[in-house]
Order: C-alpha cells, then structure tokens, then sequence
C-alpha cells in the first residue's frame, strides 16, 4: 500500500507542479506582451544576416528589456522555421521561393547585402567582369595567368547547395549548380570559405561584405569597388537583400517592435555599421 | 481470529513484496526495451523518409546508387562519387592504421615494460576520448597546409588528408580492442614456443598474433566502423568536391559529409534524398556488423 500511496502522492505533484508552471508561465506571458518586457523572440535562418541580426538585438535589448535567441542555421532552415512556428522570425539571405510564398509568408527588406569575390591576398588579379567571374565558377578558364595573375592553377572554392549565399550568387552571376566546376572545394559558411581562400593562394571564393577582413583580397567587378555606396548607387552588382520573414498574423507585439526599431534610424545605423547595406 | 488476521497481514507483507518485484521487472524490462525501440524508430524513421522519393515520386534506384552527378537544385540525385569516396577512404585508412595499430597493441602486450606501458596506453585512451571534430580542425590548420607544401598540390583538402585523419581516429580502437585479444592468449602458447628455441618476435607473429587472430578481426572490423561513419573530422579536410576520386589528391565528398553539409539547407525531396544516402551509410554499417557477427561466432569455435 506505501509504495502505491507514494506512486499517487508523487503523480500528484507532478501534476499539480505542471498546472502551476504552466499557470506561472501563462501569466508571464500575457504580462509581458502588455509591456514588452523579458519576452523571448526566437529568430533563426541565414548564417549571412546572423551577424548583422546579432548587432541589431545587442543594441535593441540595451533599450528593451526582451529577450532575442538568434540560431544561424541557413536560409531555408529559417523559412521552414517560421513556417511551422518554430521560430517567430526567420532570417533569408535569398527572395522567397513560391511555395514558401504561397504558406502565408511575410517579408521584410531590413538591409541589403553585398557578396564579393575574394582570393588570396598575394592574388595580383584586382579586377574582373562578371562574365569572367563565370567562366571562373564554370571551370572554362583555370589558371590565373589567364585573367592577368601568376601562372597558378585556379582552386575554386563555393557554398553548399541550397546555400542563400550560393543561391544568390549564382543567380546574379548566371550559372547553374550544376555548371559549377566539379572538382570546387564545398565549405560550409563565410566564415569557412574565408579561411580556406586566406590560405591557399590557388584559390577564389566569394563572401558577404561583413566577413571582409585584410586576410582576404577583394575583386572589383568591372571596375566597380565592393562597397556599400556602390550597392546603393546600383553600380555593384553582386549584391542581394537581407529578409526577415514571419507567418501572417503570428508576429508577437515584441517581434512587430524589433522589426519597427531595425528599420528605424538608429536600426538602419547599425546595419550600416556591421558592413550590410541600409534600406534607405 | 488472530491466527486469521496474521495470515492476512502476511499475504498483504507478501503482495506488497511482489508487486515491488513486478514493478522493479518491469521498469527494468522498460529499460532494456529503450535502446531497442531507439534503434526501431531511427531505421524507421530513416528507412520510411529516405525510401519515399524512389517509392512515391518515382525516382530510380539504381540512377541513385550509380549516379555520378549530385545538382540537388536541378533535381539530379547521384551518389556514386561518395560510395566510391568513402570506400577508397576507409581503405586507406586501414591500409595506414591497421599495421600502426597492430604493432601498438603487440608492443603494449608483449614487449613493453609495465611501466612504459602505464603511459602509453593512457595517451591512446586520451585519443580516443578527444571529440571528432578538434580531430578536423587538426587536421584542416596542420595536415591540410602540410600536404598542400609538401607535395605542392593545389589544395591540402584532399582523399589523402582524409585517410591520415581517419588512420589517426581508428588507431584508439584497433589498439585497445587488438591489445585485449593479444592479452587474452594464454601464457602456455608463449612459453612453449619459447621452449623450442624460437625467437620473441618469431612467436608473437608465429604463435600470439594467430591465437588471436578473431579478436585482432575483431578489432580492425570496429576500427573500420569508425572509419566510415566519421563525419565532423572528415568535412573539414575532405573538400566535399563531387567528383568520382581518381588520386589520392583529389578531394572528395563521402557519404557521411553529404548528410551533414547539406541537411542544414535541404527541404522536400532533397532532404529525403539525404536520408536515402543516411540507407546507403547504414547499409555499410549493417554488413560490416554482420562480418563482425561471423568473426566473433567463428572466434568461440
């Protein structure tokens, strides 16, 4: 009898522990959507606007006092994030597909994005067109020494398919995945890209903006510096808009704030200042 | 009347005993059942979300498994690259850690003093315990440049950098479990040998080495596991390029890095196609168990 009178008294409480917290934590919530204090906005997606979304939640939570968990883990992981609710916000470094469209999806432009061709810093080719960019990425031309370098065979070094920043960069250069040379080295993120260009003096890769660093050298595209300026003015033309996007209807009181304040003076500031591009 | 109430105190005593013994079974049995519903919904899982694009949408099997070509975008699904590249890997992975790791073992066993021994097999247990991936970023800040300078290759990340790194992986397991059989044989097998004249090194290779030969099986079978089954360490250093390996410098992609480089970004039929590669992997793995099955039943005749 003990042991089974233990068994009962012990699912009690759990029961009553889980009615409590989920009364506890109902209550908090209805609270905190009245005042937008230390409430959690889940945003997750792009590993290429996750630096930025970083910057712009650091300054936002100075002023507010809520709560931002930011996962990168790639465009399309984001989308299907906020498409099931996993994530309020989801982060997209690329335009909507159409089936992502048509599951009731919202988008906000909160930045532009510049992606820039890099090489090896000892890399004496500055400038290219994008059609040689191409015949990079397609694997027609393969030694420098045909663009203007060293005789050096060409490593060519790209994102994973399915990548926002691959997707992005190949539809603005105009070639297909399944024309990109084979034997390309596939890194996963900017980050990674960078490191294996910066120590390799074969190889060309791309990146976003923000990942620029002196490790790496930079390629003008016909003629057209990498920089913000030349994003705005429509003369750099590798360039892509940052998205975030939320489920029609599902975005909390906290989450339509945070949007309100990226795309505020002081949000479009720290955009401009973490190396992205601002809307206005 | 209270000869009564005493037998009924004592076949309360005694339910109260049982039910805590039904009950201790039970929670035991629940237990024991974890691992297995565990491995039944994960071949499930993998089994029912890896077959339905070749069940349902129609795609062949056979383009699957000796497809040269992987362009998930443009809806072209070929493996052949990676089955070619994790078997080449593995082998060469052997080739390096099986002699290394063999001649660890019989050196630990046979001829190192207590005391060197005490600070050997530590360090490979320590190698053992170091997480995949620091094995990678090893592998991608020294073995990567090393191979690229030393050779003069284009790129360091290559088949050959990840057979090194594999080796190095495989050697905790191929040593321990090779050192355990080498252990096992019995004393009796030695001093006879050694009683008719025949040279230490002579009667580990003549005498030792074939005694305990399944449990040396045993231990390059498990070493191999490891081997195709490394997926963090091997990312890192392979390159991940789709094309069909014709040198030991080319870089590769093997079926493990298709799963987790590409996972993270895949949706509809892509992801299903990942986890049709996941049938292929656990493939491998089924039959490598199998041959370790056998081994194992032959070692008890």
């Amino acid at each position: 009898m003990n042991i089974l009178t233990k068994v009962k008294m012990g699912l009690l409480m759990l029961s009553l522990l889980a009615v409590l917290s989920a009364c506890s934590s109902n209550g908090d919530s209805q609270t905190q959507a009245s005042d937008g204090d230390g409430s959690t906005i889940a945003i997750s997606g792009s590993t290429s606007v996750g630096p930025l979304a970083e910057k712009l939640a650091a300054k936002y939570t100075e002023q507010d006092n809520s709560n931002i968990e930011i996962n990168q883990i790639g465009s399309s992981a984001g989308i299907t994030n906020a498409i099931n609710g996993v994530s309020e916000i989801g982060m997209s470094s690329r335009d909507l597909k159409e089936e992502e469209q048509a599951s009731g999806l919202q988008e906000v432009v909160i930045a532009y994005d510049g992606i820039v061709v890099v090489t090896h810093p000892s890399n004496k080719v500055k400038n290219l067109s994008l059609e040689q960019v191409k015949q990079i990425f397609t694997g027609e031309v393969t030694n420098w020494k045909e663009l203007g370098g060293d005789d050096l065979e060409i490593v060519v070094v790209s994102r994973e398919d399915g990548s926002g920043s691959r997707d992005a960069f190949q539809e603005i250069v105009e070639y297909s995945s399944g024309e990109l040379v084979k034997s390309s080295i596939i890194a996963s993120g900017n980050g990674n890209i960078k490191t294996t260009v910066a120590n390799n003096k074969h190889a060309v890769g791309f990146i976003s903006f923000e990942y620029i660093d002196e490790t790496i050298s930079t390629i003008d595209i016909d003629g057209v510096k990498a920089t913000a300026e030349n994003v705005l003015a429509q003369k750099y033309r590798l360039s892509r808009p940052f998205l975030f996007v939320y489920k029609e209807g599902e975005l909390t009181e906290a989450g339509q704030k945070f949007i309100d304040f990226i795309l505020s003076e002081d949000g479009q500031l720290i955009a401009a200042e973490a190396g992205a591009i601002p809307v206005k | 009347m209270s000869i009564q109430t005493n037998s009924v105190e004592i076949g309360k005593s005694n339910k109260r005993k049982y039910l805590l013994e039904k009950i201790s079974s039970k929670l035991f049995l629940i237990c024991a059942l974890l691992s297995v519903i565990s491995l039944l919904l994960i071949i499930g899982f993998v089994f029912y979300k890896g077959s339905h694009p070749f069940i349902v949408e129609g795609y062949s099997f056979i383009d699957f498994i000796f497809g040269t070509d992987w362009v998930p975008s443009e809806d072209k699904f070929g493996i052949f690259p990676m089955i070619v590249a994790s078997i080449l890997a593995t082998i060469g992975a052997l080739i390096i850690g099986v002699p290394v790791g063999l001649f660890t073992a019989i050196f630990l066993a046979e001829i190192a003093s207590k005391r060197l021994a005490k600070i050997i097999s530590p360090a490979i247990q320590l190698l053992a315990g170091i997480p995949s991936v620091l094995y990678g970023v090893f592998g991608l800040a020294i073995i990567v440049p090393f191979l690229q300078n030393t050779f003069g290759l284009v790129k360091g990340q290559s088949l050959l950098a990840v057979i090194l790194v594999l080796a190095i992986m495989m050697l905790p397991t191929i040593v321990t479990v090779a050192e355990t059989a080498i252990r096992a044989v019995p004393n009796t097998y030695r001093e006879g040998s050694l009683a008719l004249g025949v040279s230490q090194i002579g009667t580990i290779f003549k005498v030792v080495v074939p005694a305990a030969k399944s449990g040396i099986m045993t231990a390059i079978v498990l070493g191999l596991g490891r081997a195709i089954g490394e997926t963090m360490a091997v990312i890192l250093v392979a390159g991940n390029s789709l094309i069909v390996p014709t040198s030991l410098t080319d870089s590769v992609r093997p079926l493990t890095t298709n799963i987790a480089l590409e996972m993270g970004y895949a949706a509809g039929t892509h992801q299903e196609m990942l986890f049709a590669t996941g049938i292929v992997l656990f493939s491998f793995i089924l039959i490598l168990n199998f041959v370790l099955a056998k081994i194992s039943a032959k070692g008890g005749n």
